[in-house]
């Protein structure tokens, strides 16, 4: 397990990539979902300002 | 045929809903084949003649600069069509490309210099290969900055699209550098004419993380895309029906956030 | 849309044909330009002051000059022409007169080339000119001094052809200085590195025949793509 974890001495190198890589995914991912809530919040925002609805 | 399919995907309705569906088709198999790639890759590949164990991080840096190049690409196509034939979809699309692209590009040039940090014996070398992939990150950073200096959506859409078509020839740039000049940086040992030069056992994680890669593009682009159709089409009448399927039934006066299982994703 | 005739341009059909409106373009603008000398050649003597402070303020050994002489004069150029680009395009969008010329039936394409070819010659072409004076200053030797106006020459050139797409493109954005040195900063640093690869080979005494057909053929290639693309962004721009 600590050989697997020493990567042959490259530790310092290799498992920074590997965790900027799931950083910048995981980011990615937030963003992305995050992007359409905005998106879809305002949506309805807009359409309750341009229609007034009846139920309300 | 081909123009009826284009002309359905350019409905924005039609690719609202379609996208929504497609995501978990592109997530789950993006989960799985990055994890398999990722323990195949880690544990299961040898360790390399000459570079050891350090030569894993190419299932990070291969992917990422994949990605990177494959962004640009779709993100210069959909700006082309939208353009071209004036379709909001296709904007919406290139909209949804700049910051993934930008975030892996960032990712390719970083885990590079970490793997030529103890191969090459320097962090950095403006070789062709490295100092494109670096012109690439400013293309598309000049590309978010462009669109976000437009306040109406439409013109920066347009305007954005020339500059995705103009800054698009880096990418040959970048792929073809290592073939045209000595470069520090291999050359392509996957994406060439003729076999691939690198061992099956290495070389399957890699494919798989490279799909992987894909799949989860496609994903992370088609949730983007959608906010950003929702942006472009205003009050258009579709958007009320499409909002009640998000949220699982008709509209019960906006309290409810989104919740249904059509957003697993 | 209308608003008052520019009495300077094109305005009878005897004068559609595209080379009699692009000349006379190029003719207005110059003159337009040349009334304003101190703002049109305030770039070149930009370029002029910066590259001859290199050797005032470094240790004038003249081998460390001619070391950055190549990166002092490919910057220069570079910032000269960036600062110059602002005038080729707000001007005339603000006063109408680039809706005009949109409207006028002549190839916008080609009204294109021709202000592009007037900004050509308001900062490369001075450039091209002031160089020999330069690169003595910078210690470069008299035998490298073709080499290096060659270079000048072709890269000025595709410098003032991608700097218009960037132009056209900011066009319409308020305070777009960074804006349009972010733009069009990675498609001219191709320009830059071959160019100063020219200069440095030049100044060795190697051959540097390869780096100057590569930046002819980017000449060439910007000269003939930019135009579609300036034209494409303006047009967006105006409306």
């Amino acid at each position: 397990m600590l050989k697997f974890l020493e990567m042959g001495g490259y530790a310092w190198y290799v498992w920074p990539s590997y965790a900027l890589m799931l950083i910048v995914a995981a980011i990615n991912i937030v963003a992305a979902r995050g992007a359409l809530r905005d998106a879809q919040r305002e949506a309805r925002a807009r359409l309750a300002r341009a229609r007034p609805r009846e139920h309300s | 045929m081909a123009w009826v399919w284009l002309h359905r995907f350019g409905s924005p309705p039609y690719f609202y809903r379609v996208a929504r569906r497609l995501v978990p088709w592109f997530a789950w198999p993006a989960l799985l084949l990055c994890l398999g790639g990722l323990i195949g890759g880690l544990v299961f590949a040898p360790p390399d003649f000459r570079q050891g164990e350090g030569f894993r991080i190419i299932y990070v840096h291969a992917p990422a600069a994949w990605l990177s190049l494959m962004t640009y690409v779709v993100m210069a196509l959909s700006a082309a069509v939208g353009l071209i034939w004036r379709m909001n979809v296709a904007h919406a699309v290139a909209a949804s490309c700049p910051k993934i692209g930008a975030s892996f590009t960032a990712v390719a040039l970083a885990t590079g210099m970490l793997w030529g940090r103890p191969m090459w014996g320097t962090f950095w070398v403006w070789d062709p290969r490295l100092t494109s992939e670096l012109l690439l990150l400013f293309l598309y950073l000049s590309y978010i900055a462009l669109r976000s200096a437009f306040d109406d959506v439409a013109r920066a859409d347009r305007a954005s699209a020339v500059l995705a078509i103009v800054g698009v020839i880096d990418v040959p740039i970048i792929h073809y550098s290592v073939i045209w000049w000595n470069s520090l940086h291999q050359a392509p040992s996957v994406l060439r004419f003729g076999a691939p030069t690198i061992a099956p056992s290495m070389l399957y994680p890699l494919l798989m993380m490279l799909v992987g890669f894909t799949c989860f593009f496609a994903a992370v682009m088609l949730t983007r895309a959608r906010a950003e159709l929702l942006r472009r089409e205003r009050t258009a009448q579709w958007i009320v029906e499409a909002l009640d399927a998000d949220q699982g039934g008709p509209s019960r006066g906006g309290g409810r956030t989104e919740q249904s299982a059509a957003s697993a994703w | 849309m209308t608003t008052a005739r520019n009495p300077a341009l094109p305005a009878s059909a005897a004068t559609r044909s595209l080379s009699a409106a692009a000349w006379a373009l190029v003719q207005r603008d110059l003159r337009i330009a040349l009334r304003r000398s101190g703002d049109t050649l305030q770039p070149v003597g930009f370029f002029v002051v910066v590259t001859t402070l290199f050797p005032l303020g470094l240790d004038p050994q003249v081998s460390l000059l001619r070391d950055i002489a190549p990166a002092a004069l490919w910057v220069g150029a570079l910032l000269a022409s960036l600062l110059a680009l602002d005038l080729l395009f707000r001007e005339d969008a603000q006063d109408g007169t680039l809706e005009q010329l949109a409207l006028c039936g002549v190839p916008f394409t080609g009204l294109m080339i021709a202000k592009t070819a007037v900004h050509w010659m308001l900062t490369g072409l001075p450039l091209v000119l002031v160089a020999p004076l330069l690169a003595g200053t910078l210690g470069a030797p008299a035998g490298a001094l073709p080499a290096i106006l060659l270079a000048l020459l072709l890269g000025t050139v595709s410098l003032s052809f991608i700097g218009a797409i960037g132009a056209g493109l900011t066009m319409g954005v308020k305070r777009s200085g960074s804006l349009l040195a972010l733009v069009v900063l990675p498609l001219a640093v191709p320009v830059l590195i071959f160019g100063a690869r020219a200069t440095e080979q030049a100044i060795a005494g190697e051959s540097s025949s390869a780096a100057l057909y590569l930046l002819g053929a980017m000449a060439v290639l910007t000269a003939t793509l930019s135009p579609w693309a300036v034209g494409a962004a303006v047009r967006i721009g105006l409306e």
